[in-house]
């Protein structure tokens, strides 16, 4: 995906659920700045805290970067690990695809979740996800 | 013993211990970074005697010049030392500006013993006071990092002690329970509060169990998932699980993420969850005029 749109908010590093929850509030932060509406905040909200997740859990670890922009108004999370990367991303935004015995919705539910989502990973390399909310 | 640029800083410490220690002591008066509210003359002295100590065996057995590094291996007494001293401080309300001031205060007297030693060789004493100075700095820096860490740990402590504040197992009535979830639940959070309501159904012989999402403001599929487990572990155990608190937007965002209640009964606030609740135990709530 080409370079985000708006100015660089925040860079937290993804360690931890706890570091989940830190980016995910911070993206609420900046859309509830932007005025969004709670419906709004609540579905970016909780992709951002899928793919979040995914980093801490499936990728080791990784760190998100958030972007804000007025005009047009729109907040963007860049999610990025170096993990082992996603052999089939088809299979894997199916729902009910995990590897981990989970629900298996987590990929799936986050791209329906936000404006604009895009995926690039290379196995053995690493994933970066990008999540746009537009207002 | 490896090369040192500071040589002669060495032998004023070993040679001059005791002025250098007086100087340091007098520039910390002076400046106002004492604190002898806080600390007794007799531990001052020996805090910045031992600093001083540490720090002769850092320069005698490690790098002072370009490959100074504070976390090697030689430097590891006096990073204990500037820990212990700077929790100590910390704790008895010195901030973190008095505390980089104190341990700055021991350049004045060092300078003061270089210039007299070296009065003729500006060379040599602009190189002592160049490399003395950046390992003195790097100290104030690891007194400030060794700060930071140490709220980074009680805000920790504090958010631990909170999480375990906010998951009450409540009886309303016979046989109802209610657990109203607030903040954020991760694995180890959803762990606990699931031991801690299954042993409470057991012991009050609990019929009806809400679990209340009100104060729940995102619920992704780690969140879902644990409440779906939680329903079913309530249910084995003979009781009834009711999630209420489900608003619209939690409805909406659970409905994309495809999220699958199944079975279990779920409830816009928890008013309507009471209700069914007590209804399902025999009880009736109604208004006393119209009875
Ligand atoms: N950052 C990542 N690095 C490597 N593999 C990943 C990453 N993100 C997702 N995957 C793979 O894609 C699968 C599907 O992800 P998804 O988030 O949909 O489900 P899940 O994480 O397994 O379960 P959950 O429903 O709890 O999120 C994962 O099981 C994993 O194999
Ligand atoms: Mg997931």
């Amino acid at each position: 995906m080409s370079v985000p749109e708006g100015a660089l908010v925040s860079v937290c590093v993804l360690l931890r659920d706890r570091d989940v929850l830190h980016a995910r509030r911070v993206a609420g932060q900046e859309l509830e700045k932007l005025g969004a509406r709670s419906v709004k905040k609540t579905r970016f909200v909780t992709a951002v805290s899928e793919i979040g997740r995914n980093a801490v859990m499936h990728g080791g670890g990784g760190e998100a970067r958030i972007y804000s922009q007025v005009h047009p108004p729109c907040v963007t999370v860049v999610c990025r690990d170096k993990g082992p990367g996603i052999a089939d991303v088809d299979a894997a935004l199916c729902d009910g695809f995990s590897t981990a015995g989970s629900m298996g919705r987590g990929l799936g539910g986050a791209r329906r979740l936000c404006d604009q989502m895009e995926i690039e990973t290379t196995v053995g390399k690493g994933t970066c996800v990008t999540m746009v909310a537009r207002l | 013993m490896s090369e040192t640029e500071t040589s002669t800083v060495l032998s004023i410490l070993r040679e001059r211990f005791d002025a250098i220690l007086d100087g340091w002591i007098s520039t910390q008066s002076d400046e106002g970074v004492q604190r002898t509210d806080l600390f007794s003359h007799k531990e001052g002295r020996e805090q910045t005697s031992s600093l001083l100590r540490a720090m002769i065996t850092g320069i005698a057995e490690g790098d002072t010049g370009s490959r100074f590094d504070l976390s090697s291996e030689p430097w590891t007494e006096l990073r204990t030392v500037l820990v212990d001293v700077t929790q100590e401080r910390s704790a008895r309300g010195v901030s973190p500006s008095d505390m980089a001031s104190f341990v700055l205060a021991l350049k004045g007297p060092i300078f003061f013993q270089l210039q007299e030693l070296l009065a003729d060789q500006a060379g040599e004493l602009v190189e002592e006071i160049f490399f003395i100075s950046r390992v003195i700095d790097a100290f104030a820096v690891y007194c400030t990092e060794v700060f930071i860490a140490e709220r980074d740990r009680i805000i920790e402590q504090q958010r631990d002690q909170m999480q375990e504040l906010s998951t009450p197992v409540v009886e309303l009535w016979d046989k109802v329970l209610t657990l109203p979830l607030i903040g954020t639940m991760d694995s180890a959070r959803a762990q606990e509060v699931m031991e801690n309501l299954l042993e409470t159904i057991l012991q009050r012989q609990s019929e009806v169990v809400i679990v209340d999402l009100t104060g729940v403001q995102t619920v992704d599929t780690q969140v879902a998932q644990h409440m779906l487990r939680m329903a079913s572990a309530v249910r084995l155990m003979g009781a009834e699980c009711i999630i209420s608190g489900i608003s619209p937007t939690i409805a909406q965002t659970m409905v994309q993420l495809g999220v699958d209640v199944g079975e279990v009964t779920t409830r816009s606030t928890i008013r309507t969850g009471l209700a069914d609740a007590l209804n399902r135990v025999g009880y009736e709530i109604v208004h006393k005029a119209k009875q």
